[in-house]
C-alpha cells in the first residue's frame, strides 16, 4: 500500500480493493477453524450458492453443516456489523466534520449498554431473546436523548458532542449502578460488553437485515450532501443545502445502523473510527466514496477479526472488541505511517 | 432597472439592532460597494442579503422577492463568498469547484456531464484548471481566491456577493482579483455586492458606494460623491487627502502629522 503515498486511488480501483479485501476475508474465514474444510470444495460449495451457478462439491454432509450452518452465518453477520458500524462512523464523522466521532458516539453505545443490563439483571428470566432487543432500544434512546438534550442548548455540531458525551457518561453511571446492585450478573454482562459474534445464526443476520438495508440506504444517498456540508453550515445553506434537517436524517439513519450492529454483537469499539479513516486515506475525502468503502472494507475488517477471536486461543474465544483493538491499532499506525494525511 | 433592492432591512442579532432600516439599491450588472468602520454592519448586511440571516425589510431582485425563495431556488440566483470560507484542506480544487453546482442538483441526484463541463467552464475561466487536481490545502492564498470565485461561479449566479474579497492578499494579487471580478460582471452581466476595506479601490472598481455607519446608511452614491474628506474625517475619524487619478476615480490617502519634535 505503500505505492499510493501522495496519490489516491480512482474510484473503479478503490472499489475494486474493497470488495476483494471482503471476499478475501469471507474465504480466509470459511476455511480456517477446528473443522478442516478442504479449500477447493469449500470454494465450490459456496460458488454453487451463487444463482444460475452449479458446481459439484465433494463437501460431505458434516463438512456442509459446519460451512452453512456455523461459519457461514457467522461470516455474513460479522460482514453486516463490521459495513454497519464504519458506515455509522463514517456518517457521524460527516455529520460533525469531526475524525474523532465514531459509530458509539452520542450515547449510542452507553444506552446500549443500560439496556442490555438492565434486560440482563432484571428480565434474565426473559431468555435471551431480551438482551438483543433492550440493546437495540437502548442505543436509539441513548442517542433520540442526546440529540434533543444538544437541540436545547442551541444549533451547532459541538453543542450536539457535548452533550453527547454528557448523556453517555450519565447512562454510563445508571449502568455501573445497577451492576453494582447485582454483581452475580458481573461476567455475563461484561461478556455482552465486550462484544461477540460466537452463537450467530442466520436468524438473527435476517433480523437485523431490513434495518440494515434501510439505514445505509439512507447514509450513502447522503453522501454529496455530507461533502457539501464539509464546507460549514453557512456556506452549505448559501449553496441551498438545510444543515439541520440533512443531519437529523444521517444522524438517526447512522443511530439506527449502529444498534441494529450492537443488538447482535455487543459492543464492538475501534471499528467505526478506525475503517473511514483507513479509506480515507486510499481514496480521499470525498464521503461519496468514503461511505460505501467504509461498508465494504469494514465488513472483510471485521470477519478477519471475528477469525482470529475464534481460533486464536481455540476451543475458548476471544472477545471481537479486543482483537479488534489489539490487531487493529498497530494495523491502524502502520497505515498512518505509510499513508498521506488525509484531513476531514 | 434595478437589479437588486434593498428595502429597510433591518437585522438583530443577539438582541442588538446591528442594521437599522437599511434601504439601497444597485442595477443589473453593476458593482456596489459596502464601506465603512469595523462593526459598521457591512458583513450583516451581506449576509442578509443572502438569506443566511433573519431579518426585517425586503430584498427584491427584478420586483421578485428573495424573502419568498428558499434553499435552491435562492442559490441558484444568489452565489455568496464570506471573508474566510471553509476549505475543506484535503478536498481537491476540482471537487471544490463542482459543489457550486449543488443548487441545481435534486436531493438524490448526482452532478453530470453538463455540471462537470459548467464547473470546467468556471475553473478554465478563473484559470484554475492548472491546479484542479491539487488539496486545497496546498495552495496559496491568491490561488485560494480564484478556487472560490470559481466555485461561486459555477452556481450560475445573477448576483455575486463577495465578502473582503482581498482580504489576504498582497496589491498584485489584489488587483488581480478585483480585474477578474470586473470581467464577470462585464462578461456574464453578473451583479457584484461586496465589502470592500480600501476605500480607493472600493472608488476604482465599484460604480455604486453605500457607506455603512452604526448600522446606518450614511452617504450612497458614485464614488466621487462618497468619497469626501469630510465625510472620511467624520465617519472613520481618520485624517485623509482625496484627490483623483488620471482615469478620474478618487484616490483615498491617509495623512500624518508630522512629528512633533523634542524641543517643541
Amino acid at each position: 500500500m505503500t505505492r499510493t503515498r501522495g496519490r489516491r486511488l480512482p474510484a473503479a480501483r478503490a472499489y475494486g480493493v474493497a470488495a476483494a479485501f471482503l471476499v478475501a476475508a469471507t474465504l480466509i474465514s470459511a476455511l480456517v477453524g477446528a473443522a478442516d474444510l478442504n479449500p477447493l470444495d469449500t470454494i465450490t460449495a459456496l460458488l454453487d450458492k451463487i444463482p444460475l451457478v452449479h458446481l459439484p462439491s465433494g463437501l460431505d454432509a458434516v463438512d456442509r453443516a459446519v460451512l452453512f450452518q456455523i461459519r457461514l452465518p457467522r461470516i455474513v453477520l460479522g460482514a453486516l456489523v463490521g459495513g454497519l458500524l464504519s458506515v455509522a462512523g463514517a456518517g457521524y464523522q460527516g455529520v460533525f466534520r469531526n475524525p474523532l466521532v465514531d459509530s458509539g458516539m452520542l450515547g449510542a453505545s452507553a444506552g446500549a449498554g443500560l439496556g442490555a443490563t438492565l434486560a440482563i439483571v432484571y428480565f434474565g428470566g426473559a431468555g435471551p431473546a431480551a438482551v438483543p432487543v433492550a440493546a437495540f432500544a437502548g442505543s436509539l434512546a441513548g442517542v433520540a436523548i442526546a440529540y434533543a438534550s444538544g437541540a436545547i442548548g442551541g444549533s451547532g455540531t459541538a453543542t450536539l458532542l457535548l452533550a453527547g458525551v454528557a448523556v453517555g457518561l450519565f447512562l454510563t453511571a445508571v449502568q455501573t449502578y445497577v451492576l453494582q446492585r447485582s454483581a452475580q450478573d458481573l461476567q455475563q454482562v461484561y461478556s455482552w460488553l465486550l462484544g461477540s459474534l460466537s452463537g450467530a445464526t442466520w436468524q438473527q443476520a435476517g433480523e437485523i437485515l431490513p434495518y440494515a438495508a434501510v439505514s445505509v440506504a439512507i447514509v450513502l444517498v447522503h453522501g454529496r450532501h455530507l461533502d457539501v456540508l464539509s464546507v460549514g453550515d453557512e456556506e452549505a445553506r448559501a449553496l441551498g443545502l438545510h444543515p439541520g434537517r440533512t443531519r437529523l436524517l444521517v444522524v438517526a439513519a447512522c443511530a439506527l445502523a449502529a444498534a441494529s450492529a450492537v443488538a447482535v454483537s455487543g459492543l464492538i469499539g475501534f471499528v467505526g473510527i478506525v475503517v473511514p479513516h483507513v479509506v480515507r486515506r486510499l481514496a480521499g475525502p470525498s464521503y461519496r466514496l468514503v461511505l460505501p468503502l467504509s461498508l465494504l472494507t469494514g465488513a472483510g475488517f471485521l470477519v478477519l477479526a471475528d477469525t482470529l477471536a475464534r481460533t486464536v486461543v481455540s476451543p475458548a474465544e476471544l472477545p471481537i472488541g479486543v482483537v479488534t483493538a489489539l490487531v487493529g491499532s498497530p494495523v491502524f499506525i502502520w497505515i498512518l505511517r505509510s499513508t498521506p494525511a488525509v484531513r476531514t | 432597472m434595478n437589479a437588486i433592492t434593498i428595502d429597510e432591512l433591518t437585522v438583530d442579532l443577539d438582541r442588538v439592532r446591528i442594521l437599522h432600516d437599511v434601504s439601497c439599491a444597485i442595477s443589473s450588472g453593476g458593482w456596489l460597494a459596502l464601506i465603512g468602520p469595523n462593526g459598521a454592519g457591512k458583513t450583516t448586511l451581506l449576509r442578509a442579503v443572502a438569506g443566511l440571516l433573519p431579518h426585517r425589510g425586503a430584498v427584491r431582485m427584478d420586483d421578485k422577492d428573495l424573502g419568498a425563495l428558499r434553499g435552491r431556488g435562492r442559490a441558484r440566483l444568489i452565489a455568496y463568498v464570506p471573508q474566510i470560507p471553509v476549505l475543506p484542506p484535503d478536498m481537491t480544487v476540482r471537487d471544490y469547484v463542482l459543489l457550486g453546482r449543488t443548487p441545481y442538483l435534486g436531493y438524490l441526484g448526482a452532478p453530470g456531464r453538463a455540471d462537470k463541463a459548467k464547473a470546467d467552464q468556471a475553473s478554465e475561466q478563473l484559470d484554475v484548471t492548472r491546479f484542479a487536481g491539487r488539496r486545497l490545502g496546498s495552495l496559496s492564498g491568491g490561488e485560494r481566491q480564484r478556487v472560490r470565485l470559481a466555485r461561486a461561479l459555477a452556481q450560475e449566479p445573477q448576483v455575486l456577493l463577495l465578502d473582503e474579497p482581498t482580504s489576504d492578499l498582497d496589491l498584485g494579487h489584489q488587483q488581480h482579483v478585483l480585474e477578474l471580478v470586473d470581467d464577470l460582471r462585464r462578461g456574464h452581466g453578473v451583479t457584484v455586492v461586496s465589502t470592500l476595506h480600501d476605500l480607493t479601490q472600493a472608488g476604482q472598481y465599484a460604480d455604486h458606494l453605500v457607506l455603512l455607519c452604526d448600522g446606518k446608511v450614511e452617504t450612497a452614491g458614485p464614488p466621487a460623491a462618497v468619497l469626501t474628506e469630510e465625510l472620511i474625517a467624520r465617519v472613520y475619524a481618520a485624517r485623509v487627502t482625496v484627490s483623483t487619478d488620471p482615469g478620474g476615480h478618487p484616490v483615498v490617502t491617509p495623512v500624518r502629522d508630522p512629528p512633533r519634535g523634542p524641543g517643541d
